[in-house]
């Protein structure tokens, strides 16, 4: 009953949707309140029916309900409750469900909060939000509905996959999905925005706030999705330039874009056509995401059970919605007006070579990712781009942005001074020389490259501190006053600072990680040993421990420095009953801001009794990398917070404005 | 300075022109450069026999694991055979096999081919549950008409019997 309540509300839902669409463009074309307003109310309607079927699908796979085709396929009844829930958004259906509670979610979010907004625009806004949400509900109601019946229940069903049974899975497509689609609400304001022909500094202002949120949700989406790959694959790495990674990294390369020429545009007026034109790419690109996980054209850990069927709906929704943005913007855009000037060395050409960079580096990932399928299309041969392409191509312009970094901030509008930055960075530069010189000296193995890339993350991190310095004179006034300019910083400041830092501190790890890690990997026999990175590990013995839903040998690792005992390690290889599949379970041992980490591989049976495949990887700095983005996420929700990003403020700023 | 051009719009063009130019020419060298020779062909077998990459060059060999042939050592190098319908190469691999790795089944293996044509695998991958595939093995096994279905073994990856 609970599930046909909730197939119910969710084809309402697609009414309403389409309600939306209709009653907000009736309601711009007559220029009647009335129907804006309904058009309002029913996109609140809409997200509130997906709601209710979201609910009912959690309530089907927490209560194990088989004859639900989807739990059937996803659920088993000894899973723990965490991946109940999380199973509902663990397979394709469920995963699409998901997809449009955010996307209706942010279309009432829009619709309740966009009150400064202009008439027109909210509802344009609003109206393209519910052309998006029909579309995205119609394929999930017709093509792949969560909610569908069996006709003949199992009595258990076939569990999720086991790789998939991870708290930091559970929460990563909330996340994802949330910044995902949340450049819909910035595409539908570009849209908008196109359609009442008038793109300014108010315009970015209205924007910035939801590619902020955006952008912070993808940010820690991708992250909890890199360490998930980090300590649950057990290959010791936590990227590896997979087409679903780079299918979340594309769109927020374009939101970080997108953040940056909005801040142009917002206080010069300049390069408006350019950020609506980032508008629309970073929900296509979002979108085209979606496209490339759902429909399985590329091999990946997470390509989910493949229907081409689906995959060509897929790519006809993308067609069709990005090609009507596009088409719109490249009718409309040429009227838009063009924006205050600047000279070549200044604050604003440095957000421009900022976006340049950042469209160059989207560009070549997007070629990387689709270059097999284009390949294999005309030649018919079957290839693979792996990290070695992206190191060529994606490392060097993200490099080269790294450097320029630092010195953006500090630029004035207009006109900049070249000079005086280099005055004001020039203790940062002997930081960041000292502590490549440093790591090429003392860290042994040398590498050159390592320690360059540490120099770089140096730079950035001392860079934003630089430009804290300037913000509050420190060392030039007194403590009192520099504390007082410091509590003073408006948060957008703050926000900056944190973001700049979180990609330096980011940099740092993944530099370190990548050039001093170490590897060692031995098949021993119980009271046998490996070392590495300076550790001694001895495997103890390997015992059997019992889960909810799966055996696991369990190896008992005793890890020693210079003979003092520093961790035990317990790694685990887990069978799980239904599905026969095993997973390893990865122990880190966390040594200040590096990870031991070891994986117990197969069993083997050797001459003297049972030999074990032990892996260990050292990895120094390892957690750097994953704090970076979080301390990049932390910026973008400081900076939200910012009084001026507030929709009132700017309302009543633009009111204040003589017409 | 003379040759710019006097309007500050032209000018504005110039410079982003000037700017946009140096990083389109290092994206677009970089990545011709990288899809020249850091990309990896994918083989079956009779496909490397035909191609027959250089000893050295990276590339990815997808087939069934012969029934019978894996040999595990010690010191945890694995020896295997993988096969196509017409064609099969001897693989050495130093390292953890992945959980679903079956004789019978098919696997992906990244390395490449040593001089004396056996392919040292630095990578294997096997299929990530029941129902996944390397994409690219089910084309090539579709081709060849020996696509069957996961579970089933062609009599080619089947151990010989004397």
């Amino acid at each position: 009953m609970i599930a046909e309540l909730g197939a119910f509300s969710l084809m309402l839902a697609l009414a309403f949707a389409i309600a939306q669409a209709g009653l907000s463009a009736a309601g711009r074309i007559r220029r009647s309140t009335v129907l804006a307003a309904a058009g309002e109310g029913a996109a609140i309607a809409a997200f509130a029916g997906v709601a209710v079927a979201f609910g009912c699908l959690v309530h089907a796979f927490v209560t194990s309900d088989f004859s639900v085709a989807n739990v059937a396929a996803n659920s088993h009844t000894e899973k723990p409750l965490l991946y109940k829930v999380a199973g509902a958004w663990g397979s394709h259906e469920g995963s699409m469900l998901l997809w449009c509670l955010a996307l209706t979610g942010y279309g009432a979010a829009a619709a309740a909060l966009g009150r400064g907004l202009p008439q027109g625009l909210k509802t344009v806004m609003v109206a393209t939000q519910g052309l998006l949400g029909s579309v995205f509900l119609a394929y999930t109601v017709f093509a792949s509905n969560p909610l569908a019946r069996l006709a003949q229940p199992p009595v258990e069903g076939r569990s999720l996959n086991p790789l998939l049974q991870d708290p930091a899975l559970a929460v990563h497509p909330p996340f994802l999905y949330s910044g995902y689609v949340g450049m819909s609400v910035v595409f539908s304001l570009a849209v908008a925005a196109l359609v009442e022909g008038r793109v300014d500094a108010a315009w970015a202002r209205w924007a910035r706030p939801w590619a902020l949120a955006a952008w912070s949700l993808l940010t820690v989406g991708i992250m909890l999705g890199s360490f998930w790959a980090y300590y649950e694959l057990g290959w010791g790495g936590w990227w590896f330039w997979d087409p679903v990674e780079n299918a979340s990294f594309m769109p927020w390369l374009m939101a970080t874009a997108l953040l940056h020429s909005a801040i142009v545009t917002e206080k010069r007026g300049a390069l408006a056509g350019w950020s609506i034109f980032l508008a629309l790419g970073a929900f296509t690109f979002s979108m085209l995401g979606a496209f490339l996980v759902r429909s399985g054209v590329l091999t990946s850990v997470h390509a989910f059970a493949v229907d081409p069927k689906r995959g060509v709906l897929l790519l006809i929704i993308l067609g069709l919605t990005a090609g009507s943005g596009f088409a719109l913007f490249a009718w409309r855009a040429p009227q838009l007006a063009k924006g205050g000037l600047f000279a070549p060395i200044s604050r604003e050409s440095a957000l421009v070579l900022n976006n340049i960079l950042l469209a160059a580096a989207t560009a070549t990932v997007l070629l990387g990712t689709l270059y097999p399928l284009i390949r294999e299309a005309m030649t018919g041969e079957a290839i693979s781009v792996g990290p070695p392409y992206f190191n060529l191509t994606f490392v060097p312009l993200m490099a080269a942005l790294a450097i320029l970094l630092p010195a953006g901030p500090l630029m004035a509008w207009k006109r900049g001074d070249l000079a005086g930055v280099a005055q004001r960075l020039w203790i940062a530069a002997g930081v960041a020389i000292l502590a490549g010189l440093a790591a090429f000296a003392l860290v042994s193995p040398r590498k050159a490259f390592g320690a360059l890339g540490l120099a770089v993350g140096a730079w950035l991190v001392a860079g934003a501190i630089a430009e804290l310095v300037e913000r509050t004179r420190a060392f030039r006034v007194s403590a009192r006053e520099s504390l007082r300019r410091l509590t003073g910083l408006p948060r957008g400041a703050w926000g900056m600072t944190f973001a700049h830092l979180g990609l330096g501190v980011f940099v740092l790890g993944a530099c370190f990680e990548l050039g001093w890690r170490g590897e060692a990997a031995e098949t021993l026999p119980a009271g046998g040993a490996l070392d590495v990175g300076g550790y001694h590990i001895l495997l103890e013995r390997v015992g059997q421990v019992e889960g909810p839903n799966f055996d696991a040998d369990q190896a008992i690792l005793k890890v020693t420095r210079n003979g003092q005992p520093v961790c035990v390690g317990r790694p685990e290889r887990r069978v799980y009953a239904v599905g026969g599949q095993t997973t390893s379970e990865v122990a880190i041992c966390y040594r200040g801001l590096s990870h031991l980490y070891m994986v117990l591989g197969e069993r083997r049976e050797g001459a003297a009794g049972p030999q074990w495949l032990v892996r260990a990887y050292w990895n120094p700095w390892a957690t750097l990398i994953f704090f970076g983005p979080i301390l990049m996420a932390l910026g973008g929700v400081i900076s939200l917070s910012d009084r001026r990003l507030r929709l009132g403020v700017a309302a009543r700023r633009l009111a204040e404005q003589p017409a | 300075m003379s040759w710019l051009p006097k309007s500050p719009k032209a000018r504005r063009r110039l410079t982003l022109v000037a700017a946009i130019a140096p990083v389109l020419a290092l994206a677009v060298g970089l990545t011709l450069w990288g899809l020249k020779d850091s990309i990896s062909f994918f083989y079956t077998p009779s496909q490397a026999a035909k191609a027959n990459p250089p000893a050295g060059r990276p590339i990815q060999l997808g087939g069934l694991v012969k029934v019978g042939s894996v040999k595990k050592s010690t010191d945890g190098r694995v020896q295997f055979v993988v096969a196509d319908r017409t064609a099969q190469d001897q693989v050495s691999y130093q390292g953890d096999l992945p959980d679903l790795f079956r004789e019978g089944q098919g696997i992906v293996a990244t390395g490449a081919f040593r001089r004396d044509g056996v392919f040292e695998a630095k990578q294997v991958l096997a299929k990530h549950d029941e129902k996944y595939m390397p994409r690219e093995l089910a084309k090539a096994l579709k081709e060849q008409g020996e696509w069957r279905g996961d579970g089933s073994v062609p009599d080619y990856a089947k151990a010989q019997h004397p």
